[in-house]
C-alpha cells in the first residue's frame, strides 16, 4: 500500500523531471482507457478466412475494408524466370460487419498485404509490400491510379537483404507500408522497410520529392512503418525501429519527434477539429509477453491515454499493423499475429 | 574439383531424402488383437480426392476430420458413417503442408501445419479461434535451406511442428518438431509456460530427436513419440521426464484413448522408403496400459487394406475403433478391434 504522501512526492519528482526536459517514459503515465472488443466484429462466409491483417479501413458509410495475407504467392517453375502471383485479398464488409464482397480479385498487384486506407472521397488505397505498388481503387472498385511497379520476376532463392535503405529518390518503392493524403490531395507514401523514406506525389500521381534515409538522426529512419497527415498538412511518420514518431512539415522539413511511443507500427489520425493520433507499440510477432498497447496522444505529443496489451484473447493484440479511427471512439484494429480485426469501443 | 563437387551434391541429396530409419520391435510374445478394417470408410464427393492422409481425428459425435496433403493441404469433415460433410479452412493462410489434426474436449479442431509452422484452433463451426506460431513472411522470398546451425528456439515460433495435445486443465502442448527438438507448454490462452528439449537433438531423457507425435493422458502426463531416438518418452505435466519406452521399434505416433480406463496406442510404422524385408519387421501398432505394460498388437505393413502403408496418425477416442491415416496409401482406415478374443486366445 502506497502512502498518499509518497505518491505526491513521486508525482512532484516526475513533474520536475519532465519540466527539466529529460526524456520521460510517458508510457507509464498515460491513463488507462477502458474499452471493449465486440465479439464477431466481422462475419466471414464459409470458405473465407482472414490471414495476417495488413490493413483495415472504413469509408464514409462505415463499410469496412480489410487487406489481408491469405496465403503465400505461388511461384511458377520451369520457366526462364520464376514468376510469382497471388497471396493477398481485399475484402469488403458493411458497417455491421457483414461480408459484402471482394475487390481486386486476382489483381497483379496483390501479394503481401501492407495496408489499406480510404481517402476523403471514399477511394480505397491498397499498399502491397511485395509487389511494391500502391493501388487506388475508386469507390466502385475500379483501378483509378497506380504508383510503383511490380518486379517482373522474383529471385529464387531470395537474395540477402533486399533494399539498401538508401532512400532512393525515385517513384519506385521497396517494401512500402502505408499511404496518406493532405487536404490538397497530395499523396504521401511510407517507403518503408526496404527504403527508409517518405515519398511525396501530387494528387495526380506525379512524383514530387522524397526525404529520409536509413539512420537514427532527425529526418532519418530505421524504417517507416506507418504515416498520417494532419489538417495542417504536417506529416507524421512512424519510425518503429527508432522507437519514435517523426513529424515533418508538408515539404519534409523535420519539425519534432515523439520518443515515448515504443515500437510505433500503426498510426491513425482522427478527423475532428481537435485531432489526435493513435499509435500502436506493437509487439513483435515472436513475443506476446511484452508491449502491444495502443496510445492516444495530442498532436504536440502529449499522451492522453493507453489501452490493451499483447496476447491472443479479445482486448489483447497480436502485432497490430493497422488502426482505423474515423470515429475516434470506435476503432478497428488489424492484427498480424491473431489473423483478425477487432472492433473496439473506447469508454 | 568437379568430382568433389559431384560428391558433395550426392551427399547433400542423400541428407535430404526421407529417413529409411526402421527398427524391429524388441518386445516379444505380445498377443495379437484380432481386427477388421471397415471397407470404403470415407465417401468422397465426385472430383474430390485425398492426398497423403497424414492426420485424422474424431469429435464427440464421431465425425471424422482428415487433414491431408492434396494439391493444396486441406481439411475435410466426414460424419460418423463416412459421408462427406464439409471442408474447413479452404484457402486458409495456415495451411500449406499438413501434419496433424486433433479435436479437443470441446470439439474444437486443431491443425498442426509443418509448412506454415502454424497451429490453428478452429471452433466446431470452422471459425478460427486462435493461432500459435507464425508463418515465415512471403515478402522475404523463397528461402534457401539454412546453411548454418539451428537458431535458438523461440517461445512463440515453431520449426516444422508436428503435433498438439491438451491436459485436463486446457493447457496446450506442442511437439516441435523436425528442426527444433522440443516439447512446449502453453496455457489455454496461448501464453508460454515451459519447454523440454531445445533446438538441438539429443538422446538423454528429456531430450528429443524428432518429436513426431504427442498426446496427454488424463493425469496430465505428456506422451511423446521420439521418432529418431526409437522411443517414446513420458513427461510429467511440467515436462520433467518420467520414463521412456524403448522396445516398440521406431516411435512414429501415439494416441491415448478417452474414458476412465485409458490406453496408449503406439505405431511402429513402416518407413517411407522400404528395403526388402522391412514389411516383415515393421508396421504394427501396440496397445498398452498407461503404466507402459503392452497388452496387445495388431496390423501389419502393406499397400492393400487392411495393411498399412506408413501409419502417420491414429485416432483412438474409442479404444476398440482405431482410425488410422496413412501417408503413402492416401487412405484412412477404421479398424474394429476385438480385444476380448485376444485375451481368450492368450489364456489358452
Amino acid at each position: 500500500m502506497k502512502h498518499p504522501m509518497t505518491r505526491r512526492l513521486i508525482q512532484a519528482l516526475l513533474a520536475a523531471i519532465l519540466s527539466a526536459g529529460v526524456p520521460a517514459n510517458a508510457q507509464k503515465e498515460a491513463p488507462e482507457i477502458r474499452f471493449d472488443s465486440a465479439p464477431n466484429a466481422l462475419q466471414l462466409p464459409a470458405g473465407v478466412y482472414l490471414g495476417e491483417v495488413g490493413g483495415v479501413a472504413t469509408n464514409s458509410r462505415g463499410d469496412i475494408f480489410v487487406y489481408t495475407r491469405t496465403g503465400h504467392p505461388t511461384v511458377t517453375t520451369g520457366t526462364a524466370r520464376p514468376f510469382a502471383h497471388g497471396g493477398s485479398r481485399l475484402f469488403q464488409f458493411d458497417h455491421n460487419g457483414k461480408f459484402v464482397g471482394e475487390i481486386g480479385k486476382d489483381s497483379y498487384g496483390f501479394m503481401f498485404a501492407a495496408q489499406v486506407r480510404v481517402d476523403p472521397k471514399d477511394s480505397i488505397w491498397v499498399v502491397d509490400q511485395m509487389t511494391n505498388m500502391v493501388i487506388k481503387f475508386d469507390p466502385q472498385g475500379r483501378v483509378a491510379l497506380l504508383l510503383g511497379r511490380k518486379a517482373e520476376s522474383v529471385p529464387v532463392p531470395a537474395r540477402q537483404a533486399a533494399g539498401n535503405g538508401a532512400g532512393q529518390p525515385t517513384d519506385l518503392f521497396d517494401r512500402p507500408t502505408d499511404v496518406a493524403w493532405d487536404a490538397a490531395g497530395n499523396i504521401f507514401v511510407a517507403d518503408g522497410l526496404g527504403n527508409a523514406r517518405v515519398a511525396k506525389f501530387d494528387k495526380e500521381g506525379k512524383f514530387v520529392k522524397s526525404w529520409g534515409k536509413k539512420g537514427s538522426a532527425p529526418g532519418e529512419f530505421a524504417n517507416v512503418r506507418s504515416i498520417a497527415v494532419d489538417a495542417q498538412g504536417n506529416v507524421y511518420a512512424a519510425d518503429g525501429g527508432n522507437k519514435r514518431i517523426q513529424v515533418f512539415d508538408n515539404d519534409g522539413n523535420f519539425k519534432t519527434a515523439f520518443t515515448n511511443v515504443g515500437n510505433a507500427q500503426a498510426l491513425c489520425m482522427t478527423k475532428g477539429p481537435n485531432q489526435f493520433v493513435y499509435v500502436s507499440n506493437s509487439n513483435p510477432p515472436d513475443d506476446i509477453d511484452h508491449d502491444g498497447e495502443i496510445y492516444r496522444m495530442r498532436l504536440d505529443g502529449t499522451m492522453t491515454g493507453k489501452f490493451g496489451r499483447a496476447g491472443k484473447l479479445l482486448k489483447e493484440f497480436g502485432t497490430v499493423n493497422a488502426i482505423d479511427c474515423r470515429d475516434e471512439n470506435t476503432l478497428y484494429v488489424g492484427e498480424i499475429g491473431n489473423l483478425r480485426v477487432q472492433k473496439l469501443a473506447l469508454h | 574439383m568437379k568430382r568433389i563437387l559431384t560428391l558433395s551434391v550426392i551427399l547433400a541429396a542423400l541428407a535430404a531424402v526421407p529417413s529409411f530409419a526402421q527398427r524391429k520391435a524388441s518386445i516379444e510374445n505380445v498377443p495379437n488383437i484380432p481386427y477388421s478394417s471397415a471397407p470404403n470408410l470415407l465417401k468422397l464427393p465426385p472430383g474430390e480426392y485425398l492426398g497423403e492422409s497424414v492426420a485424422v481425428a474424431t469429435n464427440s459425435k464421431g465425425h471424422i476430420f482428415v487433414y491431408h496433403r492434396s494439391a493444396n493441404t486441406r481439411l475435410f469433415e466426414f460424419d460418423q458413417a463416412g459421408n462427406f460433410v464439409k471442408e474447413i479452412g479452404s484457402g486458409y493462410y495456415g495451411f500449406e503442408f499438413a501434419h496433424s489434426v486433433r479435436v479437443d474436449k470441446d470439439d474444437n479442431i486443431w491443425t498442426v501445419d509443418e509448412g506454415t509452422n502454424m497451429i490453428t484452433k478452429f471452433g466446431p463451426d470452422g471459425k478460427v479461434l486462435m493461432v500459435l506460431g507464425r508463418r515465415p513472411p512471403a515478402v522475404l522470398g523463397v528461402q534457401a535451406a539454412p546453411a548454418g546451425p539451428n537458431q535458438p528456439s523461440q517461445k512463440y515460433i515453431f520449426c516444422r511442428p508436428t503435433d498438439v495435445g491438451w491436459d485436463p486443465q486446457g493447457n496446450i502442448f506442442i511437439s516441435d518438431g523436425y528442426c527444433n527438438n522440443r516439447v512446449v507448454k502453453y496455457d489455454k490462452n496461448g501464453r508460454f509456460l515451459a519447454q523440454a528439449g531445445s533446438e538441438k537433438a539429443g538422446s538423454a531423457l528429456g531430450e528429443f530427436n524428432l518429436p513426431h507425435g504427442l498426446q496427454v493422458d488424463g493425469q496430465g502426463n505428456v506422451w511423446v513419440a521420439d521418432r529418431s531416438n526409437f522411443r517414446y518418452q513420458v513427461l510429467d505435466n511440467n515436462l520433467k521426464p518420467m520414463r521412456e519406452i524403448t522396445n516398440l521399434g521406431v516411435g512414429w505416433t501415439v494416441c491415448i484413448s478417452a474414458g476412465p480406463h485409458q490406453y496408449a496406442f503406439m505405431s511402429n510404422s513402416n518407413p517411407n522408403g522400404n528395403m526388402p524385408g522391412s514389411w516383415d519387421i515393421t508396421g504394427e501398432i501396440y496397445k498398452a496400459e498407461l503404466d507402459g505394460t503392452v497388452i496387445g498388437k495388431f496390423g501389419h505393413a502393406g499397400k492393400l487394406a487392411p495393411g498399412f502403408q506408413v501409419v502417420h496418425m491414429m485416432d483412438c477416442r474409442n479404444p476398440n475403433e482405431i482410425v488410422v491415416g496413412e501417408i503413402e496409401s492416401w487412405r484412412v482406415q477404421k479398424l474394429i478391434l476385438r480385444p476380448a478374443a485376444a485375451e481368450a486366445g492368450a489364456a489358452r
